[in-house]
């Protein structure tokens, strides 16, 4: 199958190794993987923050990216610009009465899987120790982030990939369907309430005993990272395509290991 | 009869009285975070009714199949709400009833204090009713002389400590049982001084307290949860028995309700009557509901009025996005499984309305730019726990989206430089609008790491990311995007070329 | 303009889009198929959730049940057409009627209440009061503290749609589920505020 990585502008920028780490999942299993050179953004900042004009060109060149792009599905290792692409996009082009647009958008959507709905529903992966070689073996607790659980509808996609990682131990964590207050722009226009939310998510990972906490999208994971940073804390945070791409051969830094700078440029996904 | 209207589309008519944030949200949020005993009573009521809800709607193998129709029912209600309304008239009339409409909160006052001084009675009681609230009713009745006192027993808590509500079920969910013990004892005449915390006890002292009132009051006052157009019939749900007592026992009833309140016919009862209890108390069904249809005689109230409210429904109607609003029954559910709202109790949102329905419904009634209610729709991460928890399935999220753009585009050209958002947006929608010029942009990472310190962290950031900074660091950005990596790895060869034969775990099979 | 014309103008206009109105989903429960046993039993355990009395009795033992839970030296209220036999073994009686009401002192004074009903939702733990001759004027099941409601068990719907099918709603209706109660002290329910404290339903095996 063609897959097309949606890298998204977080881990593009900011976490390269997730979208390494995605690339070679897919190809472990056999995939070709396409990097659509136009992509950008979702947008999905501008439209939640109320800029709708700014967000039409980011969503229009999205849209545009993966129409020039020849592949099968696309995939993104984000449940929250997944949502936005499926959701959202032709929310907006219908708001500025652009139909072409919608029709397109939606097109594009249809194709669009977020990471572990694409493993699970369509490569039909089960058991990632055996189909993938994945091994970590470390404790773990797991944040489901809010628009995978709730827009997505991901349910335990993620967690149960993480399960069948030889050697992981997934603590579970107690009240994991808070949000963790990031919000994006809400993080910063209400950074009281958002600091609020995520001191009580960090108070329940602190909870679970594990070194590190992962999670689908890495725009939580930034947050609860640098809360958990702030903090002096030693638990540190790892995208779950990181976890499913680390082999014993190729490890992922353990949770002690990736610091604020190691786990950017670390070895994982190779 | 209903007629087709074939005007010029109007321009709204927003609504007043307690629905304005009077400061910004953020400000209001911080003082109200300060308070620590604020946030340990609204976190253990908040999850303990959150665990009720899921226990009873879980038991129900057709709430999915009650919320759609809930949904569409109400969707139909706001699609005819002219002709629904003439039809609720004419039947609530043949029966007795009299209606009196009222284009806001002024109106609605001044018609229910008339309808008071016409029955000779200088004091009324009441059942707890967001309307009545709304348009601040019991101040303008002080003001003209007339007492209001409110009988449930949350209400009553807040009334005796000169308290505002903060929250639309449960208005004094804000305080525990202490502290509600130390109210009655301060401010009720003739209280056992020995009243212990015992919530029991607090409801029996409620009941001695109220007692006299219900069975000599001449007039009461109420709101409405339901009105049926077909038959005339209203309805009121509630669970102490003090709404049994104000509407049964007076000679006079006065019911003030919003003109969206309708439902078409007498089956619509029977969904809504299995989503509101579950949603609000978490229960299986409310302790007391009551329904009349205008006067029976020989049995309850022989003067039935009717204040029929618009004060800015009419303008929430005409907002295509933000009309379902206007769904709401009032359950409380959304604001039991806010995330924001558990942190900052209802004061903060300064509306009657608070909480995430709170945050949409207030602007909506007032327009965006009345006072500081365009901080409303930003009171929210978008973390969805509310659409998922609503009976009648109102995206709030969506709408609360559709909000800040009218409140963004509300601004544009109105201030002489653009603000730091402003300008911050356009420039991410240039870069953003590219895969080059995001390619151009991340060329600058490497500069972040200058930002960062030895330990390769951002620990401050000035202006509107302050914000993010004040508890949390950002790590150093990588010397290289996954964009750079890919065209430099991978750019020159054929896609897939790269590809390392990793499946031999698969092989091994 | 009249605030009526104005309303009604306002919100035509605001109408202007023509929304069309959605045909109405009702893939709900309509009934719950449950044998009558079983609708007994579900009632009854709901009803016993919210600190309601309950007991299941045959017509005949109607009497002495009804007597023993008034007790002894009780007065109370019942509506005009109540089956006079249920009550024939509890003095005290004091019949209410719409042509001769009692006052709301008399009513205060009186310590019990004893109503038919209309109807009875067993999911719900709900009892169904219409004004009919043997329920009464809402005021009788309200101001006396303790209610005593006789269900025929034949009048016992499964799930809520089942029970309003057969009501007629411009009737003055009271749906009762278990006793007075408040959930407004930190949510947690307790039973007992202004309307009856105590509940006992007494089913009626047919």
């Amino acid at each position: 199958m063609k897959i097309a990585l949606f890298a998204t502008c977080i881990v593009d920028a900011m976490y390269p190794s997730t979208a390494r780490a995605t690339v070679s999942i897919l190809e472990r299993l056999g995939h070709t993987v396409v990097f659509p050179a136009g992509q950008a953004c979702c947008g999905q900042m501008h439209m939640n923050s109320g800029y709708f004009p700014e967000a039409v060109p980011v969503v229009r060149n999205h849209v545009e990216a993966f129409e020039a792009e020849d592949y099968d599905v696309a995939v993104a290792p984000s449940g929250s610009c997944v949502a936005s692409v499926k959701h959202q996009h032709a929310m907006l082009a219908r708001t500025i009465g652009d139909a072409d647009l919608e029709t397109r958008a939606n097109a594009v959507g249809a194709r669009t899987y977020e990471l572990s709905a694409l493993l699970t529903d369509v490569l039909g992966v089960t058991d990632a120790a055996a189909e993938l070689g994945s091994w970590y073996p470390h404790r773990v607790t797991y944040h489901p982030s809010c628009h995978g659980m709730r827009l997505l509808r991901l349910g335990d996609r993620q967690a149960d990939l993480l399960r069948t990682v030889e050697g992981l131990e997934l603590e579970p964590l107690p009240q994991a369907d808070q949000c963790c207050g990031f919000g994006g722009t809400f993080s910063m226009k209400n950074a009281d309430v958002s600091s609020a939310m995520l001191a009580d998510k960090n108070a329940n990972i602190a909870a679970t005993g594990a070194g590190l906490c992962t999670g689908g999208d890495a725009s939580c994971l930034l947050h609860i990272g640098g809360g958990l940073s702030r903090q002096g804390s030693p638990i540190s945070t790892l995208h779950f395509a990181e976890i499913l791409a680390s082999t014993r051969d190729n490890p992922a830094p353990a949770p002690d290991r990736i610091g604020s700078a190691a786990g950017i440029s670390g070895k994982a996904g190779r | 009869m209903s007629s087709t209207y074939l005007g010029m589309p109007g321009r709204p008519v927003f609504g007043d009285g307690n629905l304005h944030a009077t400061e910004a949200f953020p400000t209001a949020a911080r003082r109200e975070l300060g308070n620590a005993q604020l946030r340990a009573n609204l976190g253990h009521a908040t999850h303990t009714i959150r665990d009720k809800r899921l226990r009873v709607v879980a038991e129900l193998p057709d709430w999915e199949e009650l919320r759609d129709a809930g949904s569409a029912i109400k969707e139909s209600v706001m699609a005819r709400l002219p002709e629904l309304l003439e039809e609720f008239e004419a039947n609530f009339t043949a029966r007795g009833g009299k209606i009196h409409w009222a284009r806001d909160a002024a109106e609605a006052n001044k018609t229910v204090r008339d309808l008071i001084r016409d029955a000779g009675a200088d004091e009324v009681v009441k059942v707890k009713s967001m309307a009545t609230q709304e348009i601040g009713l019991n101040e303008y009745l002080e003001e003209q002389g007339i007492a209001a006192f409110e009988t449930d027993l949350a209400e009553l808590i807040v009334q005796l400590d000169h308290d505002k509500p903060s929250h639309i079920l449960v208005p004094a969910i804000h305080k525990n049982r202490t502290q509600i013990r130390d109210i009655f004892l301060r401010e009720m005449p003739d209280v056992d001084p020995g009243l212990t915390n015992n919530p029991a006890r607090l409801a029996e002292a409620a009941r001695v307290h109220l007692r006299r009132k219900f069975l000599s009051a001449k007039v009461a006052v109420s709101g409405a949860n339901f009105a049926i157009a077909k038959s005339g019939t209203l309805a009121v749900v509630e669970s102490e028995g003090n709404g049994r007592m104000c509407l049964t026992l007076p000679e006079t009833l006065i019911t003030v309700m919003g003109v969206e309140k309708l439902l078409p016919s007498w089956q619509d009862l029977e969904v809504f009557m299995q989503l509101l209890p579950r949603s609000s108390t978490g229960e299986r069904m409310n302790p007391y509901t009551s329904l009349w249809t205008g006067v029976t005689e020989g049995d309850g109230p022989q003067n039935v009025h009717l204040v029929l409210l618009d004060n800015g429904r009419s303008a929430a109607l005409a907002d295509e996005m933000g009309r379902s609003a206007l769904h709401c029954i009032r359950c409380s559910a959304c604001m039991n499984v806010c995330p924001v709202y558990e942190r900052t109790g209802g004061h903060a949102y300064g509306s009657t309305y608070p909480g995430p329905i709170g945050a949409i419904l207030s602007p909506l009634l007032t327009g965006i730019t009345s006072e500081e209610n365009a901080s409303l729709p930003y009171a929210s991460s978008l973390c969805g726990a509310c659409y998922d928890a609503c009976p009648v399935k109102i995206n709030i999220p969506e709408i609360l989206v559709h909000l800040r753009a009218e409140d963004v585009d509300s601004r544009r050209g109105t201030r002489k430089t653009p603000g730091q958002m402003d300008v911050a947006m356009k420039a991410a929608s240039w870069a953003m609008g590219a895969g080059r010029r995001m390619a151009l942009a991340e060329k600058a990472l490497p500069l972040g790491k200058l930002a960062a310190g030895p330990d390769r962290k951002i620990k401050k950031l000035p202006g509107i990311a302050a914000g993010w900074t004040q508890s949390r660091d950002i790590p150093a950005p990588p010397a290289q995007s996954f964009r750079d990596w890919w065209g430099k790895e991978r750019g020159k060869s054929a896609p897939g070329e790269n590809a390392p034969t990793i499946t031999r775990q698969k092989e091994k099979e | 303009m009249s605030a009526r014309t104005e309303i009604l103008d306002r919100l035509r206009s605001a109408l202007h889009d023509a929304p069309a109105a959605p045909d109405i989903p009702r893939h709900y429960r309509h009934e719950s198929g449950l044998p009558g046993d079983e609708r007994i039993e579900l009632l009854r355990d709901r009803l016993l959730d919210y600190k309601a009395g309950v007991c299941v009795v045959d017509e005949p033992d109607v009497p002495a049940r009804v007597a023993e839970l008034l007790g002894k030296g009780t007065t109370y209220v019942v509506p005009p057409g109540l089956e006079e036999a249920w009550t024939a073994l509890a003095p005290g009686r004091i019949t209410d009627s719409a042509e001769e009401p009692l006052s709301v002192a008399e009513l205060d004074a009186a310590d019990a209440v004893v109503t038919g009903c209309a109807a009875a939702v067993a999911e719900t733990g709900t009892i169904i009061l219409d004004g009919s001759p043997d329920q009464g004027r809402r005021a009788i099941s309200l101001i006396p503290d303790h209610h005593i409601c006789l269900v025929r068990a034949g009048d016992i719907a499964g799930v809520l749609p089942e029970a309003l099918r057969g009501l007629d709603g411009t009737h003055p209706l009271t749906w009762i589920s278990g006793p007075s109660a408040t959930s407004d002290i930190e949510l947690e329910r307790v039973e007992g505020v202004h309307g009856p404290r105590t509940l006992d339903v007494v089913i009626i095996r047919v």
